[in-house]
């Protein structure tokens, strides 16, 4: 959330110190309006930096589709984690998954 | 590939959205949109940057490079790259499965058709935007000299209403003519009438005096031949025959001296 960056004086995320950083999550505003304001922030910072330009990249596009497909990924984690190959770090300790699939090659 | 702004409408609709809802909660921040956010805003609107925000391989903001360039050099970003992906494949945060093959198929023909095709896309949006900035820039001149033609055209009006005095001035004389021949022809006529009343009367003194005068002579010849008694007459004729007689022996005497 970035609202009120400027008439306020608050610091920005890089320039907030570490300790700092409790306190200076305190002071920002979590009201709806101001999530929305921060949301139409972002968006209008990645807009402008990325798309609206005169000859833009495949990046803008490119980094946002990335993104979602992340999010994808992490959103079906859990019904994917069922096709691990192995489990707890031990390579030897194969998953029924494994077990079933690769007898059957 | 080049510009994609034609092929993003859907972010058209939003955009518009945008301004209304800025210009009634948040302050005027300057790094934002190339809109007008507060109605008296007087400058010409900024025109857009060249080039976007830059991306390594097109997917890594260039700024994670230049954050780790002066604590790991050139190789840093690629070296966190390659650890991260060491320890998603080992601990299965990231699991290897059908659908790898699938992503890394897709992965490798999107690679391949935008380094082959993204100029000629580039081009061709480009050439696609300067079609709609030149009829942009065109319909502009035109207002433009249009305008400036109106301009010239509100001069010349103005400097005909100077000459309107002129105008007011000569039809000021026409009346003042017409009024003039308006007086003059009375006069004329009052002059006329007046000079017909007096003739009028000196005819009718001339009259009068020529019919008393004629009404005298009558009468006074009317008394004098009606006093003539025959007896005047008979020695008036008497006296006339002697005169005669004289007169014809002078005649004779004067005809025989001439002789």
């Amino acid at each position: 959330e970035r609202d009120g960056r400027f008439p306020l004086g608050e610091k920005r995320l890089m320039d907030v110190k570490l300790g700092e950083l409790g306190s200076w999550l305190g002071k920002r505003d979590f009201t709806p309006n101001g999530v929305l304001a921060s949301i139409r922030n972002g968006h209008d910072r990645y807009y402008n930096k990325y798309i609206n330009v005169k000859k833009g990249g495949i990046g803008g596009v490119a980094m946002l589709l990335v993104g979602y497909v992340a999010l994808s990924y992490m959103w079906e984690y859990d019904h994917l984690s069922e096709y691990r190959l192995w489990e707890y770090d031990d390579l030897r300790v194969p998953t029924t998954y494994s077990i079933i699939h690769l007898k059957a090659l | 590939m080049g510009t994609l702004n034609s092929t993003l409408k859907f972010y058209m609709p939003v955009l518009t959205i945008v301004p209304t809802i800025k210009s009634a909660c948040l302050p005027r921040l300057v790094q934002l949109s190339h809109l007008h956010t507060s109605p008296n805003s007087q400058a010409p609107v900024p025109a857009l940057p060249e080039k976007g925000g830059k991306t390594r391989h097109g997917i890594i903001p260039e700024e994670i490079f230049q954050l780790l360039y002066p604590k790991t050099g050139v190789t840093g970003p690629y070296m966190l790259g390659a650890g991260l992906l060491t320890y998603i494949l080992s601990k299965e945060i990231y699991i290897i499965n059908h659908e790898t093959f699938a992503a890394a198929c897709m992965g490798t023909v999107i690679i391949y058709g935008v380094r082959k095709f993204g100029p000629d896309v580039a081009a061709f949006a480009d050439k696609l935007n300067e079609e709609k900035v030149q009829k942009a820039q065109e319909v502009k001149d035109l207002a433009m000299t249009s305008l400036a033609q109106a301009v010239l055209d509100e001069k010349k009006e103005q400097w005909r209403a100077e000459g309107r005095q002129m105008l007011f001035d000569a039809k000021r004389n026409n009346v003042a003519m017409l009024l003039e021949t308006n007086r003059r022809e009375r006069v004329h006529m009052v002059t006329n009438e007046v000079k017909k009343r007096l003739d009028y009367q000196i005819a009718l003194q001339t009259l009068h005096r020529r019919m008393e005068q004629e009404h005298m002579v009558n009468w006074v010849e009317k008394n004098v031949v009606t006093s003539i008694t025959p007896q005047q007459e008979k020695t008036s004729i008497a006296k006339c025959i002697t005169d005669l007689k004289v007169l014809a022996k002078v005649q004779q005497a004067k005809a025989t001296v001439a002789i």
